[in-house]
């Protein structure tokens, strides 16, 4: 799939490279002193570490995120449910079936397709070892969000969004903090029927993003858009669900090849 | 021409066809950082760590100097050291040579939260306040997990709502600096106020026993006010009779009461009958007011003395001084009923300064 290729010299260099230990810090790249230092032996072990980070990138399916969700699954967790036709914004047309009863119904047959692309690039930054930030600023599934950053060893923000958190996170937090590589929107809106401030900032930064956007959500600036509902309880559930399996698979299976990186290198 | 076209041509130059190369020169100010932007100084472990090893080999040689034992040689010796061989004249006392362990010298850093592949440790790192959000998710994690254990009771058909409930008289929720040290934290009264209503919510619950030490971690105990004065001792005349002594005070007014017991109800302040001393009756009325209340009218003999202040603050004081002398009378019940009706409670009203 096209989206599972990462464009753009600065994502190849986000994942951590463990040979040549340099930090990428969204722009500026610093280099430890131990850099230069080259042998024979750290020649393969860089040779193993591209194969590791670059083969995946090859393949379309590599996880093989197809199998963890189908049509029906999406259609029994009421993902196809939109808002009402009065509240549907101009930019979502497309994504719509149509409405019935006044109600839009979101397509599923492109949500299929949006939400494998969004997994699918969700299980590559996981695998290379990306910080993935989860966001809603919905109260009824903030501790679910929450739970599942938790689950899968990610982080959340279900809070008040301060202002500065991604533009001038030198100060709010401390220089040299890294800041999230891809951020995960369970619901684009705020409590105010506003998009989200999350959204521009990341696009601002270059982070790229994941959202689940209703029928009422503004789809432009986001990089992986999955239409969907984003209201009824099980429809969170099955995204939590989902999201949370994947980032498992991929640092499972980041796990396993540098297990197969140590046995063949002692071999 | 960019400058990073200029680079890949010269690199391609190296290994293939040779391109022309055009030099483009830059200012220098594009280069310099903007100092200014990177904020306070920081300094690594080790740097710190090789000025304090300098600290205390200078402190011995300093020792050594002004000889006096190294072993024993304090801060204060140092900076009289200092003084001795670096005289200044100098009035601003921070500019003056100053010798001092490095821990006062450079600013604390705070501790680093992440690792060192960049990931902070804490999952609500990105919020700014990972430790009040975490412990509001860990009060929401508590609710769930009782409003669970009903549903599982209801289903059981076992469901009761008086179940054992958390004693909260005679405690306090924390204050909002006390949390602030417990989180090492700011947060703001928004936040305070957020945190006890999801504390108030928990405690609604009938099963909230279940969570007791947590809330109670949340709780401070107030102290008995009661047990800070001391009740006067009852003493024994030569006849036999019990007596006790107390004192009392009102604006400038000082008291001091001797109330005798088996006696009719007379009372002397100064060496003069109370009606004499007080022709007003508001002030008779206050020191009635504590025996009145007791129910001990003409059981006790009063004598007195007040100095000080006006007619009405020495009847304050003398009132004052009369309940507490009732106080070795009187039963444990009664000491509380005369604390709520205010009886022994110093008024702290004083008078206010004349300003222009």
């Amino acid at each position: 799939m096209a989206a599972g290729v990462l464009t753009g010299v600065r994502q190849v260099l986000r994942g951590p490279r463990l040979v040549s230990a340099v930090f990428s810090c969204h722009g500026q790249t610093f280099s430890s002193a131990a850099a230069a230092v080259k042998s024979p032996a750290a020649a393969t072990d860089t040779a193993a570490t591209e194969k590791i980070l670059n083969f995946p990138l090859t393949q379309p399916d590599y996880f093989r995120l197809s199998e963890l969700f189908t049509m029906k699954d999406l259609f029994e967790a009421r993902v196809h449910l939109g808002h009402k036709k009065g509240c549907r914004h101009r930019l979502m047309g497309p994504y719509l079936f149509g409405s019935r009863l006044d109600i839009d119904i979101i397509d599923l047959e492109q949500t299929a397709e949006h939400l494998q692309r969004a997994l699918n690039f969700t299980a590559h930054v996981a695998y290379r070892g990306g910080i993935i930030l989860l966001v809603s600023r919905r109260r009824q599934f903030g501790h679910l969000i929450e739970t599942t950053a938790q689950e899968c060893g990610e982080y959340a923000h279900t809070r008040y969004w301060k202002g500065g958190l991604l533009t001038n996170a030198s100060i709010q937090y401390s220089p040299g903090v890294r800041l999230p590589d891809l951020i995960v929107f369970f619901s684009t809106l705020n409590n105010v029927f506003q998009q989200h401030v999350g959204i521009r900032d990341a696009a601002k930064i270059n982070i790229p993003t994941v959202g689940i956007v209703d029928s009422n959500c503004n789809p432009s600036l986001i990089t992986y858009p999955v239409p969907g509902n984003d209201d009824t309880p099980v429809a969170m559930e099955m995204y939590c669900r989902l999201f949370k399996m994947t980032i498992n698979r991929a640092k499972d299976k980041r796990r396993q090849m540098e297990l197969l990186k140590g046995i063949s290198a002692s071999v | 021409m960019p400058l990073w076209l200029i680079v890949s041509a010269t690199m391609d130059a190296v290994s293939s066809v040779k391109l022309p190369v055009r030099q483009i020169y830059v200012s220098s100010s594009l280069w310099k950082k903007n100092l200014a932007a990177a904020g306070p100084q920081k300094f690594t472990q080790e740097f710190i760590d090789k000025q304090v090893e300098e600290f205390e080999v200078g402190k011995r040689h300093l020792a050594n100097m002004m000889e006096e034992d190294p072993e024993t040689f304090t801060q204060e010796d140092i900076d009289r050291s200092i003084a001795y061989l670096f005289p200044s004249g100098l009035f601003e006392k921070r500019a003056r040579p100053f010798m001092k362990h490095p821990e006062e010298i450079f600013p604390k850093q705070t501790a680093i939260q992440w690792d060192a592949k960049g990931r902070p440790f804490h999952f609500l790192f990105y919020t700014g306040k990972q430790s009040y959000y975490s412990l509001l998710h860990d009060v929401y994690e508590k609710i769930l997990a009782i409003e669970r254990h009903q549903d599982k009771m209801r289903n059981k058909g076992l469901f009761t709502s008086d179940t054992k409930q958390i004693l909260l008289t005679g405690s306090r929720w924390l204050l909002k600096e006390e949390i602030e040290e417990n989180l090492v934290e700011n947060i703001s009264d928004q936040d305070y106020m957020r945190l006890i209503q999801l504390m108030e919510k928990l405690l609604s619950m009938p099963y909230c026993s279940l969570e007791k030490e947590f809330i109670l971690k949340f709780r401070k105990q107030l102290e008995v006010q009661s047990s800070k004065y001391e009740i006067p001792a009852l003493q024994y005349d030569p006849q036999g009779v019990a007596f006790s002594v107390a004192d009392g005070r009102r604006k400038t007014a000082k008291a001091s009461i001797t109330l005798r017991d088996s006696g009719s109800g007379n009372i002397t302040i100064n060496g003069r009958n109370y009606l004499h001393y007080f022709p007003v009756l508001q002030n008779r009325v206050q020191l009635m007011f504590p025996l009145l209340f007791v129910g001990m009218m003409g059981r006790f003999d009063i004598e007195g003395s007040v100095e000080g202040s006006g007619h009405s603050a020495q009847a304050g004081a003398l009132r004052l001084a009369i309940s507490r002398a009732l106080l070795s009378f009187v039963s444990e019940g009664e000491v509380e009923k005369m604390r709520q009706a205010g009886l022994l409670t110093a008024d702290p009203r004083i008078r206010e300064r004349k300003k222009p």
